[in-house]
């Protein structure tokens, strides 16, 4: 089974980064883009096959490690 | 007085925080590795400043899930004094033995340069030998110091006293809510902090506003 999981920091939280990011796109001319936000996307290859179980264990794994839950969420995806 | 430096893959003022320890204390401290699961008897552990682990997924992250940082949060808990500096101080919010986080500089960039403080609080064994309200001027080398926490936090560390250092008026390098540069858990007991005392520790390296810090430890715990 594999997991996407995404960590973005929570709303409100000020992201420089992707503020940064916003004014490089604003300069290369792309006029309509607003605010942008940067995160993190990681891959995960599970041996587990119960998605029920796999997500459980996903969360336990971003709360201890992938995320920092005083600035960021998460979010997980699950295939096959 | 005993102290201990932790050395991470990375770390790169491990060996700052020992001259200074040695210089002032009279004795060499321990270094003890990061995949030892063991912390020797101490009367004061510091987590040095550096890149540890390469700063992968978050600074301070994956230190903060080493062995040893397992004994040295059971040693806090005993009353084992803790001194985190810089990287130090993200692995100790990342392991929660202080509260809030650092997040990436407000101006994006990596600040290198001495940046003046207010010594705010004395009541504690890391700041006893200042005066309330002394500036002093630490170096600090950092591209994450921006100290981030809900109001509510803030407000009781502000209110306990346990914010120690504050970056002086328009001093600020890296937009910390409150210009807060250190604090201190709820024990007393666990310091960090973003600037770096060890390097102001020797006339030759610039400065000495750092060695009070070091003092106040050995006058403390003998």
């Amino acid at each position: 089974m594999k997991a996407r999981v995404f960590v973005t920091l929570k709303n409100g939280v000020l992201d420089p980064q992707g503020k940064a990011i916003g004014r490089a796109l604003n300069n290369l001319g792309f006029a309509s883009v607003g605010g942008v936000r940067q995160g993190k996307l990681i891959e995960i290859e599970l041996a587990e096959t119960d998605a029920d179980k796999a997500r459980a264990e996903l969360t336990e794994m971003c709360e201890k490690l992938l995320a920092n839950t005083v600035i960021e969420k998460f979010d997980i995806e699950l295939k096959g | 007085m005993k102290s201990a430096v932790v050395v991470f893959p990375a770390s790169n003022c491990d060996r700052d925080a020992a001259v200074a320890l040695e210089q002032i204390t009279g004795h060499k401290p321990v270094m003890v590795w990061h995949a030892d699961s063991d912390v020797p008897d101490v009367d004061l552990i510091v987590l040095p400043g550096g890149f540890s682990y390469g700063d992968y997924l978050r600074c301070g992250a994956m230190a903060g899930q080493s062995n040893i940082m397992r004994a040295v949060k059971e040693k806090s808990e005993k009353g084992v004094r803790v001194l985190g500096i810089c990287n130090g101080f993200q692995v100790l919010t990342e392991t929660h033995m202080l509260p809030g986080v650092l997040m990436k500089n407000a101006g994006l960039k990596f600040v290198c340069k001495p940046v003046g403080l207010t010594v705010v609080e004395t009541q504690s064994v890391f700041t006893r030998k200042y005066q309330a309200g002394q500036r002093v001027e630490f170096p600090v080398a950092h591209g994450d110091g921006n100290y981030v926490a809900d109001a509510e936090t803030l407000d009781r560390l502000e209110g306990d006293g346990r914010v120690v250092f504050k970056y002086a008026a328009n001093e600020n390098p890296n937009g910390s809510a409150r210009d807060i540069a250190g604090i201190l858990n709820e024990k007393r007991n666990v310091l960090g902090l973003m600037p770096h005392p060890e390097r102001v520790c020797d006339p030759l390296l610039g400065g000495t506003d750092g060695r009070a810090v070091f003092e106040g430890l050995l006058e403390a715990l003998g």
